[in-house]
């Protein structure tokens, strides 16, 4: 049973949400805050001092930065190139040093002279306002340095760690080694958090929610739960050695785990990778894994300021296709168009800011929009499929209308896409899916967005995740909606979303009438054993034990009880 | 004071990446160049921030101005590498 986040002051076990399973004991490593100028900072006695040692601060921070480019890639280069000489600008500098003049204090005048740039910068728009994000980098290090504390962010990592943080941002964890982080913990964050999904990738343990874990010291050892959503402090050998038997039986229960995913009787369940990046697809490539449910493309392109070419698309997804197409199996590649926008903004695909990004211009209506970058895309896609004969499908993400489907369906088609498809994250596109449907081949229900959508949450406010639990019986309605819809019109439903590697909940989708899992591919394993167990009839009847329930709790509760009772050691 | 005019050839205007490129050719001149977008106050071309903050887009008119050594020949480097696409490079 999930315990909620708070913290037991006279124990040193700390509760939270757990969101990837699995255990692990290690040191932590805390990802450092950023500091801020104290309100009250003492103007420089000497002023010149100040000023000279401000603009050796800038420099040492510029050549950290010139440090950090010459071992990043060539994408990250030219923004770290660039961002170093923000820290030398002599624009900058005299902003400083006017402010310095005033009678500020040093890591003051860096911090408003820093701002006042954000704010012109923020003015020009598009290109200019994503590189604010870089400019504030040059102020929190030059600021925590004037201040004498040590840089925000993920120190560099020497022994493998538990990395504690208050909440994670991409930023900070794309240039994180796997091999060196044996768990995630949070205070903040939420069931589908940036740190959620990543721990899943990653396939390593993770807990968000956990209270106050940001005081504690570095290196002390903690012993974290990503099952049950604990956090042991300096645990006993006792307890340590709990929790790696329990590990154990779930090791022995997966070890003979393998192939196609089908039930006890035969009904056939394909079993899939959520992949964003060539590197992942490579590594899911040589997994036990079907195939790909879910290319999140957007994920290729994240730190780019200008649009991918064509060629360079074609090449991205032939290495992908390749790695799923070999000359015994064609595994199927299911790849989503560019789901930019809301968390996921794409700074060659900006169309500005809007007051409420998830529910704007994002997904396959910055597709109507910016028609230009989907066909692109298609094209890339056709040409890639052309090159490798790879079994690839196709599908539009945030699809509402039956209008649209057909608009993306004919699109693709006309690109030379054979099988097209769509997203049903939309409650409208659940709602009338027998008319969605019909315009195309196959369907893949996002269950993380669905879930917001349908409890009008926002899935990146971990206060929240009450309302955006999978399980909540209002979204598994909207889950069999979808697939009465596509037993009407004869077309396969899938879910991408992480509900799908929940191996108790994936036999309510299964029971519900979805055909395809797709998962992180960590996950596959645990979900595969639980389908053995249980026959299509079972799997019907734990669902319409969730579906009776009136809560989200509830209808876990009632799915555990109708499950075979090995499930519970798999969750 | 030597003054030339040059339409931005990048593709996306001198955002970051073109930005860095300019300002770092414009620094190794020993120069003190400015850039002035139509008929906008000139700017300091050694700040990258001050040439982002320009704003300026592709297809677009800047004015480069400097005085000193060899700011004729100077200025024509300048305005040979903003007719470049400094995206593509």
């Amino acid at each position: 049973m999930r315990a909620k986040g708070r913290m037991m002051a006279k124990s040193n076990m700390r509760h939270g949400v757990g969101v990837s399973p699995g255990a692990a004991v290690g040191p932590v490593v805390q990802v450092r805050r950023a500091v801020v100028a104290p309100v009250d900072e003492a103007a420089p006695a000497d002023v010149a001092a100040a000023k000279e040692s401000v603009a050796a601060t800038l420099e040492s921070v510029a050549r950290t930065l010139e440090d950090k480019a010459s071992s990043a890639s060539p994408e990250a280069q030219g923004i770290l190139v660039a961002t170093a000489m923000m820290a030398r600008d002599p624009g900058l500098v005299a902003g400083v040093n006017k402010h310095l003049d005033a009678g500020l204090g040093p890591a003051t005048a860096v911090s408003r002279a820093v701002e006042e740039f954000c704010t012109v910068l923020e003015a020009a728009g598009g290109y200019m306002a994503e590189r604010v994000t870089d400019l504030r980098d040059v102020k929190d290090r030059a600021v925590a340095r004037l201040l004498g504390s040590q840089d925000p962010g993920v120190p560099d990592l020497v022994e493998p760690c538990v990395l504690v943080a208050y909440d994670l941002a991409p930023s900070e964890t794309v240039t994180l080694e796997r091999a060196q982080v044996l768990a995630l913990v949070t205070e903040a964050g939420g069931r589908t958090s940036h740190t959620a999904i990543l721990a899943a990738q990653m396939g390593i343990p993770a807990v968000v929610q956990v209270a106050g874990v940001t005081e504690l010291a570095p290196g002390m050892r903690v012993a974290v739960d990503g099952s049950t959503g604990t956090v042991l402090v300096e645990p006993t050998d006792e307890a340590t050695a709990a929790l790696t038997d329990r590990t154990a039986a779930r090791a022995d229960l997966l070890a003979d785990s393998r192939g196609a995913g089908t039930t006890s009787d035969g009904r056939h369940v394909a079993l899939l990778a959520n992949i964003g990046t060539v590197k992942d697809a490579q590594e899911a490539a040589s997994l036990d894994v079907e195939g790909v449910g879910l290319f999140r493309t957007e994920m290729l392109f994240l730190d780019r300021d200008d649009p991918p070419t064509l060629a360079e698309q074609t090449e991205a997804y032939t290495t992908v296709l390749e790695a799923f197409t070999t000359r015994d199996a064609t595994r199927r590649v299911v790849v989503r168009t560019l789901d930019a926008g809301a968390d996921k903004p794409l700074a060659f695909a900006d169309l500005g800011t809007e007051e409420n990004p998830a529910l704007g211009r994002r997904g396959l209506r910055l597709g109507i929009e910016r028609t230009d970058l989907l066909d692109t895309q298609l094209q890339a896609l056709a040409a890639a499929a052309e090159a490798t004969g790879a079994d690839l499908r196709v599908m539009a993400p945030m699809v509402a209308t039956r209008a649209e489907a057909s608009w993306f369906a004919a699109r693709a088609r006309a690109a030379g896409l054979g099988t097209v498809g769509v997203m049903v994250e939309v409650p409208s596109a659940a709602v009338r899916s027998a008319q969605v449907l019909s315009a195309v081949d196959f369907a893949s229900i996002g269950t993380n967005d669905l879930s917001q959508y349908t409890m009008a949450a926002d899935r990146m406010l971990g206060e929240l995740s009450e309302l955006l639990d999978p399980w909540q019986p209002a979204v598994l309605d909207l889950v069999k909606a979808t697939c009465d819809g596509g037993a009407a019109t004869d077309t396969s439903i899938g879910v991408c979303g992480e509900s799908a590697a929940d191996p108790l909940l994936a036999l309510v989708l299964v029971g519900l009438g979805v055909s395809s899992l797709s998962m992180s591919p960590s996950r596959v394993s645990a979900v595969r054993v639980a389908l053995s167990l249980h026959s299509f009839v079972q799997c019907r009847v734990v669902a319409e034990a969730a579906l009776g329930a009136d809560s989200a709790e509830d209808a876990r509760a009632a799915a555990l009880a109708a499950a075979d009772a090995r499930v519970a050691a798999l969750l | 004071m030597a003054t030339r005019t040059v339409e931005i050839a990048s593709a996306v205007g001198l955002h970051a990446r073109p930005a860095a490129i300019f300002v770092q050719a414009v620094t190794a001149t020993g120069l003190p160049v400015t850039i002035a977008r139509e008929a906008d106050e000139p700017v300091d071309a050694r700040s990258i921030l001050g040439v982002m903050a320009l704003g300026a887009k592709h297809g677009e008119t800047v004015t480069l101005s400097a005085e000193g050594a060899d700011a004729e020949q100077k200025l024509d480097d300048l305005v040979e590498l903003l007719s470049r696409d400094l995206d593509n490079e």
